[in-house]
């Protein structure tokens, strides 16, 4: 979804179009936006109005979904220059990340059997976050003016990964609880 | 489309009298009915001072009888008196058979519509919730002295989109015009005025007598959002009457449950002495059936304990699981409110003071603050608060999506989604020369179909013939500040489309609904066209007033001469359609002049968005403490 008038997200928010985003920032736009917008403040007007007011709140809530996650709003940026990170034809990843990936998955398999299951998930859920900072890091160093989009497609790309294995985990720590 | 009205938020371009608004907590033992009167907000009592209408509904020989009086009818005629209707609402045959009860479930012929077969004939559970809304209608309206503007309807946060479409509908048939569809927990959370100077995080535990729901939610400045929500649509008060019941029989060394009319009895016994347990350790009780068996026993209140942890249990997973959701810890939360009859039990509040590892709240009536939190927002709705800063941002508790290859769904609206949301997904055909392509609407968080619920079905026809995967699909699900669903389709490449609103199989259509509301008596078909012509001429009159006051405010700076002059020329047409009686006259007017000044509304939207974000520094937004990543 794009949000109408031929506007991107950034500019709904009136936020400049580039990776860093103060989080607070953007939620205090949100509110007011919607304090503004939300079709509740067009109850009792006429129905082209309340769902002019959906519409445009349905994009506001999908502003914010984007440009609040790192992964979301780098995939969004690289869209907006015409460069798609889903596209399948294209599979090739660094061999030693996906050994890495490999190895944390195995070992997240293995945690149930362990003797302190919760310590060891625990353990393996800040190393997985640690790997996942330092990749939003390094994106947004290539999603800089000068910086390298192909290379923050990549970025882009293992970090879903590590979204993957974060909701595992997260899964297991269900399961355990 | 139309001019959205670019105003302050809540204030009105022109005075306007006070309109008579309700809140409605329609639950599944009880339903009550609450308004605001001089800014306050009070539940409304009948002519007998009772505040709480049983939700039962007893099709006696010439009447429909609900409430009290009903529920005296159970015993005597179990098959004619309905309770706990809630638990039917928008489920399929095949569900309500699945529950415990000892109706007659009848699949209607044509529509599907599971139905229970009554003396007065064969009515599903919208028909029959109606009866209910229908009561709090009148006493409203009576009570308030005259017509409803409308009612907020409050429906459990765990509400399916089925569900939540069958309240809206119970509500359109008691001639009831449906403000919104509040969240119970989010309706207690305004009741308990959080939003006076509160801010932080608070978890309300809402355990009624059919529905469990807990909700996560944040405040600032007035904002309630939910940020996560977790229950059980089919877990409540009732069930724990029915261990008492079952336990009740075994002690008396009866091994099956009797028929319905002594089950009544039975469950009855046990209610009472549920309730009577919330103040006494022990309680006796009597068991008088039919056959003339008689049973005298005594429960206490750890036996009690025993017997109910198992299922207080079930409600703390849901409460684990929207923690996670909202990315929280226990120590996050600042405070817990508790609602519901259910709370009441000693035992439940025991074992949420332990899981949050704090008291909590409940110095509001735990049956009474649903409905008047839904007065609140009522008035609000209305247009009654021109200086209301509240707003309430609400999320889709379970996960939108569709079937695809091998039945396995695919999800494209996560759950905890913030509403109105709009979302789309891209697919293809998988065969040569494919044409159609089937549709099927999902919700639920499990992988394969089967254990999903089938929201509906739908097919875009007329795809032109292509290379399989050449066409390109696009599938958007729309989901409103109700929560309600809508889907439509379009192939990319050639425009061809395709629409619905999603109505489950086993709901109404609209036309059902319509001549339900022609055939019964204080609907008669005049009153219908009265009415929608009433309602086609305030929609036009908002339109113009809107419109007047915006080109009053904008017209010189934002539209050319030529642009001008359409909009007066519509508008003027528009005026004279209003004045006649022809109700499709005055519809398409409205639209033409929608189109007109589409353009202006879009350009005073821009503006909107600039002024709701200036005049204030960015230092101002950063200082913001709340926020967290």
């Amino acid at each position: 979804m794009q949000p109408g008038h031929g506007k991107n997200y950034f500019e709904l928010f009136e936020l400049p179009v580039q990776f860093e985003v103060n989080v607070a920032d953007l939620n205090a736009r949100y509110r007011k936006l919607q304090q503004q917008f939300h079709p509740d403040r067009y109850a009792s007007g006429s129905d082209q109005e309340q769902r002019m007011a959906m519409e445009l709140t349905a994009s506001i809530n999908e502003g914010l979904r984007i440009l609040k996650d790192p992964v979301n709003r780098g995939r969004y940026l690289l869209e907006l220059s015409g460069v798609s990170v889903d596209q399948e034809t294209d599979t090739v990843m660094d061999p030693a990340f996906l050994v890495e990936q490999m190895e944390l998955r195995e070992r997240l398999d293995s945690i149930q059997h362990v003797s302190n299951a919760t310590a060891a998930l625990i353990a393996l859920s800040r190393e997985v976050d640690q790997l996942y900072r330092r990749r939003v890091d390094e994106l947004a160093i290539e999603l800089k003016t000068d910086g390298e989009l192909q290379k923050a497609r990549s970025i882009i790309r293992e970090l879903q990964f590590l979204q993957k294995l974060r909701a595992q985990i997260e899964e297991t720590e269900e399961i355990l609880l | 489309m139309a001019l959205l009205q670019i105003s302050e938020p809540g204030q009105s371009t022109s005075p306007h009298e006070h309109r008579l608004a309700v809140g409605i907590d329609l639950g599944t033992t009880h339903s009550l009915v609450a308004s605001v009167r001089s800014g306050k907000a009070d539940v409304l009592p009948n002519e007998n001072g009772d505040v709480i209408l049983p939700s039962v509904v007893h099709y006696a020989e010439d009447s429909v009888v609900v409430g009290h009086q009903a529920m005296a009818s159970a015993q005597q005629d179990p098959l004619n008196t309905v309770i706990s209707v809630k638990r039917f609402m928008g489920r399929s045959a095949d569900e309500i058979a699945a529950d415990v009860h000892h109706y007659d479930v009848v699949s209607d012929a044509g529509s599907g519509v599971p139905k229970l077969h009554t003396r007065a004939g064969d009515k599903s559970a919208i028909e029959i919730s109606s009866e209910i809304l229908k009561v709090l209608r009148q006493r409203a309206e009576k009570t308030l002295g005259g017509e409803l503007t409308g009612a907020v309807i409050t429906v459990p946060a765990y509400f399916d989109d089925a569900q939540r479409q069958a309240t809206k509908d119970a509500a359109r048939l008691a001639g009831l015009h449906v403000l919104r569809l509040l969240n119970e927990p989010t309706a207690a959370a305004v009741a308990y005025g959080l939003d006076k100077n509160a801010t932080g995080v608070f978890a309300i535990y809402d355990l009624g007598g059919g529905t469990f729901d807990i909700s996560i939610l944040s405040l600032e400045s007035g904002v309630f959002q939910v940020m996560a929500t977790a229950g059980d649509s089919v877990l409540g008060g009732d069930d724990m009457d029915q261990l008492v019941a079952d336990w009740m029989l075994q002690q008396a060394g009866i091994n099956e449950r009797p028929v319905a009319g002594d089950w009544r009895h039975v469950l009855s016994a046990a209610r009472q002495t549920k309730e009577a347990l919330t103040d006494e350790a022990s309680v006796a009780y009597v068991l008088n059936l039919s056959d003339g068996f008689n049973w005298q026993g005594e429960l206490t209140r750890d036996q009690f304990n025993r017997l109910v942890d198992p299922l207080i249990e079930k409600t703390i997973l849901p409460c684990r699981r929207a923690l996670r959701d909202a990315g929280l810890d226990i120590n996050d939360i600042n405070g817990v409110v508790l609602v519901g009859g259910s709370t009441r039990v000693p035992r439940v509040r025991e074992r949420v003071t332990d899981y949050f590892e704090q008291q909590a709240l409940a110095d509001i009536d735990p049956d009474e603050v649903v409905a008047i939190g839904a007065a609140i927002q009522a008035d609000v709705l209305a247009g009654n608060k021109p200086d209301g800063e509240m707003l309430l941002l609400d999320v889709i508790p379970l996960s939108l999506g569709l079937e695809i290859m091998g039945g396995m769904t695919e999800k494209i609206v996560p759950r905890n989604s913030t509403i109105p949301i709009a979302r789309a997904q891209e697919f293809t055909t998988y065969k040569d020369g494919q044409t159609a392509m089937a549709i099927h609407v999902l919700q639920g968080e499990r992988e394969l179909v089967q254990d999903c619920r089938s929201l509906a079905r739908f097919e875009l026809r007329g795809i032109p013939p292509m290379a399989a995967g050449a066409a390109r699909i696009r599938v958007t699900f729309q989901v409103d500040a109700d929560g309600l669903l809508s889907v439509s389709a379009q192939e990319e490449t050639s425009g061809v489309s395709a629409e619905i609103e999603v109505k489950p199989s086993y709901g109404l259509t609209d036309k059902e609904i319509e001549s339900m509301l022609r055939d019964s008596i204080e609907h008669a078909r005049e009153d219908m066209d009265a009415r929608n012509l009433q309602e086609q001429r305030v929609d036009a009159d908002r339109l113009l007033e809107a419109l007047s006051s915006a080109l009053l405010q904008d017209g010189e700076r934002l539209l050319d001469t030529a642009e001008r002059d359409a909009i007066d020329a519509a508008m003027q047409l528009l005026a004279q359609a209003r004045d006649g009686n022809e109700i499709n006259a005055i519809k398409s007017a409205i639209e033409a002049l929608d189109k007109v000044s589409a353009d202006f509304a879009a350009r005073r939207m821009d503006d909107g968005i600039r002024n709701a974000l200036t005049g204030h520094s960015l230092d101002e937004f950063s200082n913001d403490s709340e926020v967290k990543e």
